[in-house]
């Protein structure tokens, strides 16, 4: 039995201390919001908070994250920051077939909280991780942009 | 493939149609009302689109399925303005798998593809929504004893102006719905709308920002358990022994399943399956197909391209044509891609000895069920399908492979069981945009092309996925926007040689028959221009005498992006014209090289006339998000084969473009009254030439073969 510390909640579950953190989030606790896209840190829809720093959970396991907290796109509208890019991403309609979002906005959100205002450069590099293959990196520039204009 | 003649064309029924078996699995706008009691209370279902309950909810249902295009806002958008009701509370829902009710026009099926979703059904919608329209206003007039013709609508509402009175929809569906549509209802003159060509905020995307959005990877019916499979890594191979004692002992794992293609093992969770499955000891009888490589496809459809093709169209003379002026001729070469949506391949599934219920996110809805009700031996109406919105279509998801795949699996478990390809299975086992070679000929005389051959010679996807479509050897798709291109040349020939890769399955990708067609057209053009020592933008604009359209947006695209105004060394920029999915659009592509050959994408510009607009933020994204699609394409997209098997895997050797490559895109909107166009894929297709045009204007070297080769970029290589 391992215990997890999701969204601010206390979280036990009977897996093994191998298991990535994603596949306990999804098809253990039911969390379906992040998702898997290929299972080797190259795509970064499986992005959640450690601690408030982009991780992706595909290849973390949770025998690893100890007292850490976990931070998901189920929760992340908690925190000002993560609000902030929810409703950038409205704004800007970033969105189209969304599959890579909750990872794109895990990634935007861990960045703002490092970096309220972000370069290009900085957009770059925090967010190079996270493919869209809808093609929404422009007006993920632009809603990172505005969330940060919105502190 | 806009001209799908011998498909049947179904007629959109009207009146007294059940929607009862509609699926309730679509999403809600949140504003829409929380209280709604159905159920006994009358509904008015004008036709298979609309319902209206008697508290006054509007429900559209979604012959179409939103895979990211933003189609259930455009056809929410449609149904709403004839129909006058109130956007903010109309509430969308899938279809339920039904050709007779939802079949997509163009096909007689249903499809969601080929950009065709507004242009296929924007007429039959209207005419739909006006109908109902008509019957709810004869309601109020017989409810008023007035004219009809003195009422107007608004925002669900019926109006009688020189009375003062009002009715809302909800108060009318019961004596509309003894009444009869009018054969031809009136639609309204485009300058009444008051919703299409609003940047109307997508009604899909607000449960995507927070975890709630629902893919068909994400059902979790109870009791679901979890499956990852493997097929024989060489196409058409098959199982040979299975030792599973390993895989068996380990935590999590529930069972294996051996088919005769394919090794499945059932878990607790996708890790357990995961590593239930590489515990697996298979062996494989690969079969014929285990010594074929690229070298072999391509010595395959090059001498294909050497021989005479079915003529898909001709005008004047092009054997004359050619012999006269100077003679050019270059050939074109373009390579397996896989399709990689985000969300890969999944299905999820319950067979029990009486029912089989699917939930999957499917681009042929009825197919869908199709197949399930072929692999369990039940009827069609034993079988449920719930589609779910999805994660990234692009064509993978016009197939159902996968679907048969997962219910052979499902039938040998007890219980539902959600398969889920891993990246590496779903990029080895798609169906793949084939690879074409195009040879073109064409003679120039005083600036003008006055001949012009084209050959295309590729696999035809259209006679396995719509065999009454393959007619007299031609692949409709594959010759689309060749056939028909933009310009104005009197002597003209278009052949087409099908050509089917040893061991390799084909199928559509975003862009199809085009994607081919307008890099190879666009780059040629490009080649001529040079030849005759003219500006690539003038030389267009002189053969496009007789398509204005395209035309105004070149003129567009040039003005925007500066053409002709001086650049860096090392640094050009390319244009492409394309008429294609009914749109015209012109893009200027600007990108830098470095010494080693490393392309930096700097801007891109395109202007589009698409007809009538019905949301013009969707139009704009999609482009946006097309050209990314093309670019990735032209940039890296490469499936090779060795052995009979696809030698990429994932992400890290199948490279996508990523935001720290991005140019800036600008897309520059014609007004228009014409009929919508398609706008989907167009931005993936016309990408490839514009930037090849640009690397061209910044390094001299000309690249007639996908994806860029650095190494010729660099000078390393010849080109």
């Amino acid at each position: 039995m391992i215990t997890l510390k999701i969204n601010g909640e206390s979280k036990t579950v009977d897996a093994p201390p191998d298991v990535p953190l994603l596949w306990v989030l999804r098809d253990l606790l039911g969390m379906t919001g992040t998702k898997f896209g290929c299972g080797i840190a190259q795509c970064g829809a499986c992005t959640v908070h450690l601690d408030g720093v982009a991780v992706r959970s595909c290849v973390l396991s949770i025998g690893n994250i100890g007292q850490r907290s976990i931070t998901t796109i189920e929760g992340v509208g908690n925190s000002a920051t993560g609000s902030r890019v929810q409703k950038a991403w409205l704004d800007i309609e970033v969105i189209q077939c969304g599959y890579c979002q909750s990872g794109q906005i895990m990634s935007a959100s861990a960045l703002l909280s490092a970096t309220p205002h972000p370069s290009d450069a900085d957009i770059d590099a925090a967010m190079a991780g996270n493919i869209c293959r809808c093609g929404t990196y422009v007006r993920i520039r632009e809603a990172i942009k505005k969330a940060a204009q919105a502190v | 493939m806009t001209k799908v003649e011998a498909v049947t064309r179904r007629t959109f029924l009207e009146a007294g149609l059940s929607l009862g078996g509609a699926l309730l699995v679509g999403f809600h706008m949140p504003s829409a009302d929380a209280a709604v009691a159905t159920g006994e209370k009358a509904v008015f279902a004008p036709n298979a689109f609309i319902r209206i309950d008697a508290t006054g909810k509007i429900t559209l249902i979604m012959p179409q399925v939103e895979m990211g295009q933003g189609i259930y806002t455009a056809i929410a958008m449609i149904l709403a303005e004839e129909l006058d009701a109130a956007f903010d509370q109309v509430v969308v829902e899938a279809a339920p798998p039904n050709d007779k009710l939802y079949a997509n026009p163009t096909f007689g099926l249903q499809v969601t593809g080929n950009s065709n979703s507004v242009r296929a059904f924007w007429m039959p919608l209207r005419k739909a929504a006006a109908g109902a329209r008509a019957k709810l206003v004869q309601a109020a007039a017989q409810i008023w004893k007035v004219d009809a013709a003195g009422i107007r609508t608004d925002s669900s509402t019926a109006f009688h102006d020189t009375s003062g009175r009002r009715l809302s929809y909800a108060a009318l569906i019961e004596r509309a719905n003894g009444l009869t549509a009018p054969q031809n209802p009136t639609l309204k003159d485009p300058k009444d709308f008051k919703l299409i060509g609003k940047p109307l905020k997508r009604l899909d995307t607000p449960d995507k920002v927070n975890g709630k959005v629902v893919y068909s990877i994400d059902v979790m019916p109870p009791g679901v358990k979890f499956a990852t499979l493997a097929a024989c890594p060489v196409f058409g191979g098959k199982v040979g022994t299975v030792d599973d004692s390993k895989a068996k002992a380990l935590p999590g794992v529930r069972q294996v399943v051996v088919l005769d293609d394919l090794v499945a093992v059932v878990g607790d969770h996708m890790w357990a399956a995961k590593q239930g499955l590489a515990a697996l000891n298979v062996t494989w009888n690969e079969g014929a197909n285990a010594s074929i490589s690229s070298a072999d496809v391509w010595k395959q459809v090059r001498a294909a391209s050497q021989q005479e093709g079915a003529v898909a169209k001709t005008q004047g003379d092009a054997a004359k044509g050619l012999s006269q002026g100077e003679l050019h001729e270059a050939v074109y070469e373009m390579p397996f891609l896989a399709h990689a949506t985000m969300e890969p391949l999944n299905c999820t599934v319950h067979v029990t000895p009486t029912s089989c219920e699917v939930w999957v996110g499917i681009q042929v809805l009825s197919r869908a069920q199709a197949a399930a009700a072929k692999v369990t031996g039940l009827s069609l109406d034993k079988v449920t399908v719930h589609n779910q919105l999805i994660g990234g279509g692009f064509g993978r998801r016009l197939e159902t492979d996968f679907i048969e795949k997962a219910v052979l699996i499902a039938k040998q478990v007890d219980g539902p069981v959600k398969v889920v390809y891993t990246r590496e299975e779903d990029i080895q086992h798609d169906v793949y945009r084939p690879v074409y070679v195009d040879r073109i000929s064409a003679s120039l005389s005083n600036g003008r092309i006055v001949g012009w051959k084209h050959r295309i010679a590729g696999s035809a996807v259209i006679a396995r996925w719509l065999p009454p479509a393959f007619q007299k050897g031609i692949d409709i798709d594959a010759i689309d926007s060749a056939a028909d291109m933009p310009y104005d040349i009197p002597n003209l020939r278009v052949e087409y040689v099908r050509d089917e890769p040893p061991a390799v399955p084909t199928g559509f990708w975003r862009g199809v028959g085009p994607n081919n067609n307008v890099f190879a057209i666009e780059t040629f053009i490009d080649e001529l221009a040079k030849k005759s020592n003219k500006d690539p933008v003038a030389f267009r604009r002189d053969h496009l005498g007789k398509a204005p359209r395209l035309k105004a947006a070149l003129d567009l695209a040039a003005e925007k992006a500066g053409w002709g105004t001086p650049l860096p060394a090392r640094t050009g920029r390319g244009v492409g014209v394309q008429v294609a999915f009914g749109s015209f659009i012109a893009a200027v592509t600007q990108a830098q090289v470095d010494e080693n050959g490393a392309v930096r994408l700097q801007r891109i510009v395109m202007a589009v006339d698409t007809g009538i607009v019905v949301n013009p933020d969707t139009v704009i994204a999609q482009l946006q998000g097309g050209m990314v699609f093309g670019l990735t394409a032209a940039l890296y997209g490469d499936i090779s084969i060795k052995k009979g098997r696809v030698q990429q895997s994932n992400f890290h050797d199948y490279r996508m473009l990523r935001i720290n490559e991005m140019p800036q895109i600008e897309v520059h909107v014609i007004k228009s009254g014409e009929a919508p166009g398609g706008i989907g894929e167009a931005g993936t297709t016309a990408a490839p030439a514009a930037l090849g045009n640009a690397l061209f204007a910044a390094t001299g070297i000309r690249l007639r073969r996908l994806p860029i080769d650095r190494d010729v970029l660099s000078g390393k290589k010849p080109a």
